[in-house]
């Protein structure tokens, strides 16, 4: 097990390398260069040639590689153009509120797409295999931020049930000591706080779960057809076993290996949507500040989103490749 | 006894003779057309398509007046935005413009964006998946960690970054998604080439003495190929939405008063409680568009499956 836990992180190596060098070309091939995509378009000329001069940009490529490389790995992507902060302290702050937003997202796809694939798998062929699989294919094709705005103008501004945007009430003055509001709410002991910040969470989450969960549940759906049709489940069956033991012993555990997979690739449909759910939402997270960050061409904060994201996105699937190897075996041997 | 259509139903699932015995080409795609046609989902999403790639055709013969035409700003009062009416089949926006025809030639900027950029991406990457498949070796593995590092990055956010850094303009929103699809045909062309080279019958035109390339364009190619159709039927779906994500974020053509679908979403929020129909057509138009696509892809797949022929 420990080798194929040291040989899955291997592998990793030459993928963040790679991602790297994408960066260090991305960074190089932005309009004007890196020092003016640093400075922003009205920066002076002189002001230009002291941050490139500062950057090492005359020297050779490989050396700037080096340099961008320590950089990176010390997550220094210089200054935001929006508020003059550090990228990376501006994101740590924010940080909290999309993971927040993008647990509550998977919470939701998974607890409501492996029940329902399941049972459009044990109803195959019925009427409601077929409504919970046009479903799962609307769900796929609707665009995030269209269904955002649809939950909110329906559930928000109509009937008023839930909050139009942000985190919390503006007027309330809670205490946050972790960034995670809901969580928050709990550690402080004030229980109003934790139920309007879940409230604030609530359409967000299920505007962010709607591809994940059309996903999950296809997949469990496919998952659970193929396994109820092997042989050891006939054998169980022969055997004479009660049919909830059937369900969660040899059918459940086996059709889940294949959906464990499917939800680590969904992180990064989680991360991605997030820009674009956030900003329906004026939810102040990574995503958010990212997507206010694309019309104000502030290419620091761009980069270091890309690169957290994909860094996270990457590590996200190694750990769900390590977790697959654990529960199936099959896996670590090949 | 087993009836003629149990034998038809069992022989393409029965092992490893039938993954590599070449496919009946012929036979399948006759067998696929038949059941593309009894099946509703994929004749509703041809409809839809239909519907879609005709509007965007004949966009200046539908479309009652120019899209950029605002010749009824005068209409226009702060927060009362015109409803339908008989000029006006979908009311007028805040900027005085006919919707219905902003609508109209909507669906001419998707489909441009989503075929230019399908047609680039599926030929890139067709061509270096081709390329891992055919040579196999250190080219396989070199072009796969390539494309490896390329899917680490989740699609939207890969868009973004290069339409961010392209500039504002249509050109760089379609290299952006056709981008994108790079890997995942490289990736899906290259497994299906694999799994086509042990077969038997590339072992058979071996043996014959036929060329590498002959083996790999006569035979290898046209057997793997079903699968990228597929892909790229999804693929147009994808890229009307991903193009509609972006314009959602201000990453979309130069002009701002061109008629897109995505951008008339972004611009529609600001009257979200006066006017909600405003954001209502382009977003219903998104979603029927995106749906013909994936529904006629997800048909495809399951009538091009063997193994799901009866």
């Amino acid at each position: 097990m420990l080798r194929f836990v040291f040989r899955r992180l291997l592998q990793l190596i030459p993928i963040l390398l790679g991602l790297s060098i994408l960066l260090f070309a991305w960074v190089r091939a932005l309009p004007g260069g890196p020092a003016q995509a640093l400075l922003g378009e009205r920066a002076t000329p002189e002001a230009v040639e002291q941050i490139e001069a500062q950057l090492g940009l005359d020297r050779p490529l490989w050396e700037q590689y080096v340099q961008f490389l320590g950089r990176a790995v010390r997550l220094d992507f210089g200054a935001s153009l929006q508020t003059g902060q550090p990228v990376i302290e501006e994101m740590a702050r924010r940080f909290p509120a999309t993971i927040e937003l993008a647990i509550a997202a998977l919470l939701i796809a998974v607890t409501v797409g492996i029940p329902l694939g399941y049972l459009a798998a044990r109803r195959y062929g019925t009427w409601l295999d077929s409504v919970l699989v046009s479903a799962s294919l609307l769900g796929v094709t609707v665009p995030i931020f269209f269904l955002a705005y649809l939950l909110k103008l329906v559930f928000a501004v109509q009937l008023g049930w839930l909050p139009t945007a942000g985190r919390s009430d503006p007027r309330a003055r809670a205490e946050h000591p972790t960034g995670f509001y809901v969580l928050d709410g709990i550690v402080t002991g004030d229980p109003a706080a934790s139920w309007d910040a879940l409230t604030h969470l609530i359409l967000p989450a299920v505007a962010l779960a709607s591809i994940p969960l059309a996903v999950i549940v296809r997949m469990t759906r496919a998952s659970v057809l193929t396994v109820l049709h092997e042989d050891h489940v006939r054998t169980a069956e022969a055997k004479g076993l009660l049919a909830g033991t059937i369900v969660r012993h040899h059918v459940l555990r086996n059709a889940m290996l294949p959906v464990t997979t499917v939800i680590g690739l969904q992180m990064g449909v989680l991360l991605a949507g997030a820009v674009l759910t956030e900003t329906v939402f004026a939810f102040s997270g990574v995503g958010k500040f990212m997507a206010d960050g694309i019309v104000q061409r502030d290419f620091p904060t761009i980069q270091g989103f890309i690169l957290v994201i994909a860094v996270s996105y990457v590590l996200v699937n190694m750990i769900v490749d390590i977790v697959y190897g654990l529960l199936d075996p099959r896996v670590r041997v090949s | 006894m087993s009836t003629p259509e149990q034998v038809a139903a069992t022989r393409p699932t029965g092992g490893d003779e039938a993954i590599g015995s070449p496919r009946p080409t012929r036979g399948l795609r006759s067998d696929a057309l038949r059941r593309l046609r009894r099946n509703p989902m994929a004749v509703v999403g041809f409809t839809l398509i239909l519907i879609f790639v005709g509007v965007a055709v004949f966009a200046p013969w539908i479309a009652p007046y120019s899209p950029k035409d605002n010749s009824w700003l005068s209409e226009v009062r702060p927060g009362a935005y015109p409803g339908p009416s008989a000029e006006h089949w979908l009311g007028i926006d805040p900027l005085g413009r006919d919707v219905f025809s902003r609508l109209v030639y909507g669906a001419r900027q998707s489909l441009l964006i989503g075929v230019v950029s399908l047609a680039v991406g599926a030929t890139v990457g067709v061509g270096i998946g081709l390329l891992a498949g055919a040579f196999g070796g250190w080219v396989d593995t070199v072009v796969m960690r390539l494309v490896d590092i390329m899917l680490s990055v989740p699609g939207l956010l890969f868009a973004i970054a290069i339409a961010a850094m392209l500039g504002q303009s249509l050109t760089s929103v379609m290299i952006a998604i056709a981008v994108v699809n790079i890997p995942i045909f490289a990736r899906l062309l290259r497994g299906e080439m694999l799994g086509q080279r042990a077969a038997d019958y590339v072992l058979a035109a071996r043996s014959l003495g036929i060329s590498r390339a002959g083996i790999v364009f006569r035979h290898v190619l046209p057997n793997s190929f079903t699968p990228v159709i597929v892909q790229g039927t999804l693929t147009l779906a994808l890229a009307i939405v991903e193009a509609a994500g972006l314009a959602f974020l201000g990453l979309s053509g130069s002009d701002p008063s061109a008629p897109e679908w995505g951008r008339m979403l972004t611009d529609a929020q600001v009257a979200l409680t006066s006017a909600p129909q405003l954001a209502l057509y382009p977003g219903l138009a998104i979603v029927l568009a995106a749906l013909g696509f994936t529904l006629l892809g997800e048909s495809l797949r399951e009538a091009l499956d063997p193994k799901l022929r009866r």
